[in-house]
């Protein structure tokens, strides 16, 4: 046995390179967001300066940016859960002996293979007016036009569909793991005792999936507040900001508008978005599952 | 189209000159240069051969083209690397960009290296439309290249169905509502099957706005850029006018209106006329499968367009030793012969008179009318919408027009709302 | 073998629950409609590809075939540039990523030192701060380091993966320390320890995490977009964007030909090797 210097040394140095990137890219550029939060924009010759709460009372006055974070609450609270139920559907229905089980799995994962920017433009066609497909299809039903990403009221739905649709694969692909690890005696406990399928789902398999659902849950909350590459494609943030999630007006902001200290700004919230709710989930997380 | 004949011309040309070639090597001046390139292929082969033929003729400069997306991201990409260090030397980006270029102290103006009679004259060939976005402070700053002006595009098939006279486009507003009108077509259950006029209002449709408040008689901006008119009278009167063409009147497609899609749209025959850039000259041309006629756009108080598209700029980082090859190469490229040459391949406006008079324009011209509409409107267009903090201001004005577009605003009200976020931006740079 | 927490359910037997007659039929029918719409994306992209541009926005089954639209994609950038630059840039992320995260999850599942859960606190905030949160100041940290329109600029920020150590981590402390011990009477030093004991046993879990590090990097978009300007840096997804964003309007049928042919790699290789991923995560325990 080694004593518990030496073992420091040894872990630190396990760690080390590891502990330098993310401190480098992850801690660091954490911090320096806050510092400069409470700092002016250097423009040409003029450099930054302290000015304290200046850009979070700028923001707070910013109609685009409550506009943004509700924006991304509703396009949070249209991918998480439909992702989430539509996932496990998948992996319960490809964990069945159905016909076609290969090409359906393979059908369903498709999405994740596929670049976002690229089936973007897919999508825009898809919502076309008049001629796109979704159209097509409308119009054979006798319904009407719809400007589906041209229109205020549509064009969050539109670009929530998307996110959907490159979600649940990827996240059924987890289930489909775990639903395959259940032993199956439990089914046939199950059966002798004489469950009915939806009881023995809801009883047996769920809660052995609970740890896969908080794992798919933390991935689902990220990608809520990460996936703007479409909106790049398929809106640009339009019609009138209807569509701007709070990363896209990141990105706005810092590198179209320059204003460095006024993203710095925006991404502070944005972290303390996230730091709510890993707080949240780690807390439940703690209770459910024993990580030690 | 034949380039073959020029360009070969030109190498031949250069070969004369670059006869000792092999002395290029060590003391070439590197010059990096972004361009934005909208679709692929065929542009950024013609800026390659460009290139190419400058650099026969000038062994000591090495041209570095790089390709960098949109006019949206080039920008991003200047400036980034303005900011780190490393900046092309020379980029073509739009020319309302300018301010802020200014502003972030990445230029420098082009009058230092115009020395010669013969560069003064050079300077002074360019159309004077184009040089309002180029010039500020009694300096000029951006040299017009890649320029281009908002046409109307009609489908004549159409016109001949609708019982109009298929040669002639509307003239004035009440003419484009009347044959759009004529134009508009609807099924059994009541779905427009064909519009009868687009104008495309995502991404930037302060552009497509700059027509109809022109034709209103407005101007949006100052020429300081440190002054907006978002809100005035007649202003409010061309953003009705839009936003009755589709609430009111129902001859244009409802809510934003995707620039994308706009001449597929066209090409689809779902729409009777279209108003979009001279840039798509050669696109509509190709895909087409209708006869079309290009007009200048119809007047409202006036006729009007501004003018957009890309200058060259050259960077405050770079070297004197690449700002003199750079300038020379700018210098080269929009000599009127490569001016028409350039707007003969692209469908792009050439920059000066003088380029118009080329012997291949006026064979091209002569094969193909529409060519001359963009020049024939430019003595009505005006500068496009520039200012200080040009994104955040025009961004403003943006979200605007698509609040007014998608009914969630009155023209009256967006247009203030629009203008009193112009004025907050704006207050510093008075 | 499997280092899983949880036992590989064995083959044999049958599922009481399995559907059967109707409702397997029901369920078939079900799964095969979502199925559909969940690849229409792809079976359009498939279409528009094949068909000359008339034919994108009309479905005939009597359109002309063409390869046109192969040529004309490939003719109009630089992609085997952009596959190279791409296959790089995975590759040099996921070597780096299995590296760190193996030494850091073999400290923090087997070392007992001081701060050690300080430490794995701190490689847990990633999982929630993910790197593009912060694009304006790693630009700037990278630009400091005059990176910017690199390779390994865009790779930097994502090669420590918190996911990748927790993952690891939780595998690792699933090795029966007796193994550990074993190795260690032996004499073998803590590094061989790892690479002979703990290195072959997360095999799965390797293979699982590589699947998901690759596939996510190859589809990264917004980051790659603002630190690369020129195509010798640029990746796919940032060429495929500066390749189909237009002045001159949409052309469906090149971008969908330019989309086919970058994504064919992985469509191809997750085709081949699909029930082995789905062993792999079932072993590796990410469920």
């Amino acid at each position: 046995m080694t004593n518990r210097a030496t073992a420091t040394v040894h872990g630190w140095l396990l760690l080390l390179p590891a502990m330098a990137c993310l401190a480098l890219f992850t801690h660091w550029p954490a911090v320096a967001s806050l510092v400069e939060s409470f700092h002016s924009t250097p423009r040409g010759r003029r450099p930054a300066r302290f000015v304290g709460a200046e850009n979070y009372q700028q923001m707070l006055a910013d109609p685009i940016f409550w506009k943004a974070m509700s924006n991304n609450l509703w396009f949070a609270l249209g991918t998480i859960p439909t992702s989430i139920a539509l996932a496990l559907l998948m992996a319960v229905w490809v964990n069945d002996k159905i016909a076609g089980r290969t090409w359906v799995r393979m059908a369903f994962f498709t999405p994740t293979i596929l670049p976002m920017i690229a089936v973007a433009n897919i999508w825009l066609f898809f919502f076309t007016p008049q001629y796109g497909l979704l159209e097509q299809i409308i119009h054979a039903f006798g319904g009407r036009n719809t400007n589906w990403l041209g229109s205020q009221d549509t064009a969050l739905y539109a670009v929530t569909v998307v996110a959907i649709w490159k979600e649940a694969g990827f996240f059924m692909i987890f289930y489909l793991a775990a639903l395959q690890a259940i032993p199956l005696n439990l089914g046939e406990a199950a059966a002798i005792e004489g469950a009915s399928r939806w009881t023995y789902f809801r009883r047996v398999q769920f809660p052995l999936l609970m740890p896969t659902t908080l794992f798919v849950l933390i991935n689902a909350v990220i990608n809520a507040f990460r996936m703007v590459d479409h909106i790049f494609v398929m809106t640009r943030g339009g019609p009138d900001n209807a569509t701007t999630l709070l990363l896209f007006y990141i990105y706005q902001v810092g590198f179209s508008f320059w204003d460095t200290a006024y993203a710095a700004t925006l991404t502070c919230v944005l972290l303390a978005l996230l730091a709510i709710v890993a707080f949240v989930q780690y807390g439940f997380l703690e209770r459910r599952t024993h990580y030690r | 189209m034949d380039r073959r004949d020029v360009l070969s011309g030109a190498a031949a040309l250069a070969g004369t000159l670059a006869l000792p070639g092999l002395a290029r090597a060590q003391a070439a001046t590197e010059v990096s240069f972004f361009y934005p390139v909208a679709v692929g292929g065929p542009i950024t082969k013609l800026i390659d051969s460009y290139a190419a033929d400058f650099e026969k003729e000038n062994p000591t400069i090495k041209l570095k083209p790089i390709y960098s997306g949109t006019y949206q991201e080039t920008i991003v990409k200047a400036l980034t690397a303005h900011k780190s260090g490393t900046p092309p030397v020379t980029s073509v980006l739009l020319s309302t960009d300018m301010f802020t270029l200014i502003d972030e102290d990445a230029i420098v103006p082009f009058d230092s290296f115009v020395k010669t009679e013969d560069d003064k004259k050079w300077l002074a060939g360019f159309f004077p439309a184009f040089m309002e976005n180029s010039q500020t402070g009694g300096k000029t700053w951006g040299i017009p290249f890649q320029r281009s002006t908002v046409v109307l595009y009609w489908n004549k098939e159409l016109f001949k169905e609708a019982g109009l006279d298929p040669e002639k486009a509307p003239a004035s507003w009440a003419e484009l509502l009347d044959f759009a009108q004529k134009l508009t077509k609807k099924d059994a259950a009541g779905n427009v099957t064909q519009w009868g006029v687009q104008i495309p209002s995502s991404g930037f449709p302060y552009w497509l706005f700059q027509c109809l408040s022109t034709q209103a008689g407005a101007i949006l901006a100052n020429a300081a850029g440190n002054t907006t008119n978002y809100a005035d009278p007649a202003v409010v009167e061309a953003l009705q006018y839009w936003v009755d063409l589709s609430q009111k009147h129902k001859v244009h497609p409802p809510g934003i209106v995707e620039w994308g899609t706009t001449p597929k749209d066209f090409f689809e025959r779902k729409v009777a006329m279209i108003w979009t850039t001279t840039g798509n000259l050669t696109n509509v041309r190709s895909n087409a499968k209708f006869p079309f006629g290009v007009a200048m756009l119809p007047a409202g108080k006036r006729r009007g367009s501004p003018t957009g598209g890309g200058n060259f700029y050259l960077s405050k980082k770079a070297t004197p030793a690449q700002q003199e090859a750079a300038f020379k190469f700018i210098r080269w490229i929009t000599t009127p012969e490569r001016a028409a040459r350039w707007g003969i391949d692209t469908g792009y406006v050439a920059v000066s008179p003088a380029a118009y008079e080329t012997p291949a324009m006026k064979a091209y011209a002569a094969d193909f009318p529409p060519a001359l509409v963009a020049r024939d409107q430019l003595p009505h267009a005006v500068a496009e919408l520039s200012t200080h903090e040009n994104q955040r201001v025009t961004k403003a004005l943006n979200d605007g027009l698509q609040a007014a577009l998608t009914g969630t605003k009155t023209p009256q009200k967006a247009l203030e709302d629009a203008q009193a976020e112009a004025e907050r931006i704006l207050k510093p740079y008075r | 073998m499997s280092a899983a927490p949880r036992p590989v359910a064995a083959a044999t037997g049958s599922d009481p629950y399995a559907p059967k007659g109707w409702s397997l039929t029901l369920e078939s029918t079900g799964a095969i409609l979502l199925a559909l719409i969940w690849v229409l994306p792809l079976a359009y992209a498939v279409w528009a590809a094949i068909h000359p541009a008339e034919y994108t926005t009309r479905f005939e089954l009597t359109a002309p075939l063409t390869l046109d639209n192969f040529a004309r994609a490939w003719a109009a950038a630089p992609f085997a540039r952009y596959f190279l630059n791409t296959f790089i840039l995975v590759t040099m992320i996921l070597a780096c990523q299995l590296v760190l995260g193996t030494l850091a999850a073999y400290a923090l599942a087997r070392q007992d030192f001081w701060g050690r859960d300080v430490a794995f606190a701190l490689i847990l905030a990633q999982l929630m701060i993910m790197p593009d949160a912060l694009i304006v100041e790693n630009y700037r940290t990278l630009s400091r380091f005059g990176l910017i329109d690199t390779i390994p600029a865009i790779a930097l920020p994502y090669i420590a993966s918190a996911f990748g150590i927790f993952l690891l981590r939780q595998t690792f402390k699933t090795v029966p320390k007796e193994l550990d011990d074993a190795a260690r009477v032996e004499g073998a030093r803590p590094l061989q320890v790892l690479m002979k004991v703990y290195v072959p046993l997360a095999k799965p879990t390797y293979i699982a995490y590589g699947l998901v590090s690759v596939s996510y990097h190859w589809n990264n978009f917004l980051w790659p977009l603002l630190v690369t300007n020129s195509v010798e840096s640029r990746p796919l997804t940032v060429g495929l964007q500066v390749f189909s964003s237009s002045d001159q309007g949409i052309d469906w049928a090149v971008i969908c030909a330019a989309t086919l042919m970058t994504s064919a790699p992985l469509l191809i290789g997750f085709l081949l090797f699909q029930r082995q991923f789905v062993q792999s995560f079932m072993r590796a325990g990410i469920k």
